[in-house]
């Protein structure tokens, strides 16, 4: 690649990170105004930093939204992984349908899945509040988790599944020697993913919470009516900060422990 | 395998850890227990220290839950599986809740506050002998406006919203009942009229105002305001009380065709819990004292006589907020239309909206 | 495997599909044959198919198409530079980043950014260009929604990217194609299922987007998804939301049947 060439696409790359970052620059440095609102920066301050830190209640739901993305998240991708597992070895008549029900969750509207997901609670009778979030997060999840496991699956080779068996594996053998282990990658993927979802989620929260529970994004909505309040932007800041911490520091880890394992499917 | 056993038995182990943690957060917050009390009300609708001050004296500890708008709160309250001790609806939904069976009658007794109320909040049509509802805090809808930036324009009548001078320099707020009744009004119509002709006059006329709107929002309309990027907007007069606070430059009028009166009240949900303290809460908000400082907080116009003598000059005389009997003859209170009549003026709204500059 | 192994494996799974799929399209339908007062009716499918509703239909397919298209013009060269870089998957992954960011929160970040008093308009005066209305506008709203659901665009193209052989790449070189017919004839074919992936995963939600079209566009612009959000939360016509749900459920299921993506697993992302 010639050296001005390389210089153009950095300079693309680069633009494009700053847009993807610029309003979350924007949240952070207001999250610093002693001003009180997101329009005229008139002075340093840390207020908004202590404020978040007494505050017992946003600290509360700080800690229930990833309660509820991490357990979410792991027992969609339990489910998902076998479900998955499930629809890969099925008829391809079959298989398209579960595929398209499968999707249905992913492409509608929040709205939509928050409106039918109250209706159904109320039916079954369960109370507004954890159980509500939990079992709708998980739900949500489940789709996505297939969606990245099943590539994997397509890409595992069959014979590799018969050669087990016709070795004398039990399907559990097969499943947690062979299959699991080839698929992981596709794994920690749908987990990651459903957990973002599940941070990000509001609308399906606001529907089906209540009696007092609440998660980060309801909560965020609820205190925006006076114009954002400056102690949100700044627990955004903290967790942002925490999160790109823990993802560099996990990448650097995983590659300082790939480097001697090279890579292979060791469960 | 085992990898994946490990990391996810790590997570578990994890989540319920922090389980833990919150439960005992929890209780050392005072938040489980019968000892609580739910409020379910607008988002920055009551004075923070008040709650603290309800907590002290009455032993009990207070859950808030905000909800954005009557709807999303009756929808919850409807479907149950919810607790909520007290609500603060508006009226129309307070009579839509009343028939719905979703209110439980306040026992007047156990508040002997409610003589302080001004007569003419009470024993209003929507909730008769005021069984279900006491107020809480009122209002009316109008302009807000920048004096320097629209020209000679007054807002004595709504048609200067239709001035040629405001070209895409207006906002209003997002509500159905809101927009059509300006419509309604500015044509000397009443905000209840469910004439049809009358209605698609209305619709003619809003459709007109378009190239002046530059957007219909909701509650940002106050930081908006407050950040000048519009020269007037169509709000409620609370928000408009809260955009003055911000931005001293504003001014507020209701037209003189007349407007909307509206008015929160505090209920207590069918599905409450601990009715005994909502009634103790209740009543400590009727305190003059405590009404005269939640007002000041909030800064809408308070229902409480009492409450509006301790109050400065400054917010009781000012008839911005506190019009006098002559205006106030001309406010109307939204009545309830029918689920059918609301269907068709949101579809008109709808239609207004989806005109295209 | 063995059928019977695989039912026990299918069970939580099944339920999940029954309960939370199945159940809640099968209550969208119901409810949209009910009008205000409850009463049975088909008045819903009449109403979709007055102007109100089409043009609106019309609008939102037209501002999806748009979003899509500025997504694969951004997305595209993005992915492909980033394979070339050195720490691919740390950039990658710093890419998703940013959606874990409230939305509502960027949303306001992107109205002080863009208002009139705004960073923008003060660059723009700076440069001589002039005080310009930026938010409430197409632009602002098309932007700000590319922005949001640009990472689930990158994502499938990246992985397309990256599961292609390079030795094609180099085959065709070596052929003596130049780089733009290398890129026509070899690489892009290759992606299309990423690309095809990334289109549905912003076509769709686009068509339903709401809150955007509010805070950003204000109320300029209205979805499908709005209307839906509007019927639902504000005016209580459930049959109304009901009977365009069910339309947005049939518009995707075109939508996915015409690109084709049902014989594989996609790597598609919701939002």
């Amino acid at each position: 690649m010639s050296n001005a060439k390389f210089k153009l696409s950095n300079l693309y790359l680069i633009a494009v990170f700053i847009v993807l970052y610029a309003p979350i620059a924007y949240l952070m440095i207001y999250s610093f105004n002693s001003g009180g609102t997101m329009q005229g920066f008139e002075g340093f301050t840390l207020e908004h930093y202590s404020e978040v830190l007494q505050d017992t209640r946003l600290l509360i739901i700080v800690l229930n939204t990833f309660i509820i993305a991490l357990l979410s998240a792991a027992i969609a991708t339990i489910i998902g992984v076998f479900g998955a597992i499930a629809i890969h070895f099925l008829r391809s008549k079959s298989k398209t349908t579960l595929l398209t029900l499968n999707n249905v969750l992913i492409v509608s509207p929040d709205v939509i899945i928050g409106a039918s997901f109250l209706i159904l609670f109320t039916i079954v009778g369960i109370q507004l509040g954890f159980t509500s979030v939990l079992l709708s997060h998980i739900a949500f999840s489940i789709p996505i988790v297939v969606v990245m496991v099943l590539p994997k699956l397509q890409e595992m080779n069959n014979s590799l599944i018969d050669a087990a068996r016709d070795l004398g594996a039990s399907p559990w053998h097969v499943i947690s020697r062979v299959i699991l282990p080839y698929i992981k990658p596709g794994i920690y993927a749908g987990f990651f993913m459903a957990l973002t979802y599940s941070l990000d989620d509001f609308a399906v929260t606001f529907f089906v919470t209540g009696n007092g529970y609440s998660t980060l994004a309801v909560e965020i909505y609820s205190r925006a009516r006076q114009g954002v309040s400056l102690s949100i932007n700044a627990l955004s800041t903290l967790i942002f900060l925490f999160t790109i911490v823990l993802v560099i520091g996990y990448y650097y880890i995983e590659r300082r422990n790939q480097r001697p394992a090279n890579g292979g499917a060791q469960g | 395998m085992k990898q994946l056993t490990r990391i996810f038995l790590l997570i578990f182990i994890a989540s319920f850890a922090l389980i833990y943690l919150v439960n005992m957060l929890n209780r050392s917050e005072g938040y489980a227990g019968n000892n609580t009390i739910t409020i379910y009300n607008w988002g920055d609708y009551i004075d923070p220290e008040l709650i603290e001050r309800f907590e002290e004296e009455s032993g009990l500890k207070v859950i808030y839950q905000t909800f954005d708008s009557n709807e999303a709160m009756m929808t919850k309250i409807k479907q149950g599986g919810t607790t909520f001790d007290i609500s603060i609806p508006s009226e129309y939904a307070i009579e839509k809740m009343k028939d719905e069976n979703l209110l439980l009658p306040i026992d007047h007794s156990k508040v002997p506050n409610l003589q302080y109320i001004d007569q003419r909040f009470l024993d209003l049509s929507f909730d008769e002998g005021n069984e279900y509802s006491i107020p809480y805090f009122w209002g009316t809808v109008g302009v807000v406006y920048h004096p320097d930036l629209v020209g000679d324009l007054t807002f004595d009548s709504w048609d200067d919203l239709w001035d040629e001078q405001l070209k895409n320099n207006i906002f209003l707020l997002d509500g159905a009942r809101e927009v059509i009744g300006m419509g309604l009004n500015s044509l000397g119509y009443s905000l209840n009229d469910t004439n049809e002709e009358h209605l698609q006059e209305a619709l003619q006329k809003l459709s007109t105002l378009t190239p002046n709107v530059k957007a219909i929002v909701g509650d940002e309309i106050k930081m908006l305001m407050a950040g000048e990027e519009a020269a007037a907007a169509l709000v409620w007069s609370g928000d408009a009380a809260e955009i003055m606070w911000e931005n001293e430059a504003l001014e507020y009028i209701v037209p003189s065709e007349g407007s909307n009166l509206w008015f929160d009240n505090m209920v207590i949900p069918s599905t409450a819990r601990n009715i005994d303290g909502a009634h103790q809460f209740i009543n400590f908000m009727l305190d003059p004292e405590v009404a005269a400082q939640n007002t000041e907080y909030v800064g809408y116009s308070t229902p409480n006589a009492a409450a509006l003598e301790l109050l400065d000059e400054e917010i009781s005389g000012d008839e911005r907020f506190y019009p006098d009997e002559e205006l106030t003859a001309r406010l109307e209170v939204y009545e309830n239309l029918g689920p059918r009549m609301l269907s068709h003026y949101n579809d008109l709204f709808l239609e207004f909206k989806m005109h295209r500059k | 495997m063995e059928a019977r192994t695989r039912t026990i494996y299918l069970i939580p799974y099944f339920m999940w599909l029954v309960l939370f799929v199945v159940a809640p399209i099968l209550l969208i339908v119901y409810y949209s044959f009910f009008n205000v007062e409850g009463q049975f009716t088909f008045a819903n499918y009449e109403k979709f198919f007055t102007p109100v509703y089409m043009k609106m239909t019309l609008s939102s397919f037209w501002y999806a198409l748009l979003i899509t298209f500025f997504s694969l013009a951004v997305a595209y060269p993005t992915a492909y530079l980033l394979t070339k870089t050195k720490h691919k998957a740390l950039w990658l992954l710093l890419i998703i980043l940013p959606s874990w960011i409230n939305l509502l929160l960027k949303a306001y970040a992107f109205i002080g950014i863009f208002g009139t008093y705004g960073i923008v308009n003060a660059l723009f005066e700076v440069v001589g260009i002039g005080n310009q209305q930026i938010l409430f506008t197409d632009f602002s709203f098309v932007f700000v929604s590319v922005y949001i659901f640009i990472p689930f665009m990158i994502l499938p193209i990246y992985n397309a990217l990256e599961k292609m052989n390079p030795s094609l790449i180099y085959a065709a070189r070596d052929l003596g194609a130049s780089s733009w017919v290398t890129f026509r004839k070899v690489i892009f074919p290759l992606t299309l299922d990423g690309v095809k992936a990334g289109c549905i995963a912003v076509f769709i939600p686009a068509l339903s987007l709401f809150m955007l079209t509010r805070l950003i566009a204000g109320n300029r612009v209205i979805t499908l998804g709005t209307a839906i959000e509007q019927h639902f939360l504000v005016t209580e016509d459930w049959g109304m939301g009901a009977t365009i749900a069910v339309f947005l459920i049939i518009i995707m299921a075109l939508v996915m049947g015409l690109l084709g993506l049902r014989k594989r697993g996609l790597d598609l992302v919701k939002r």
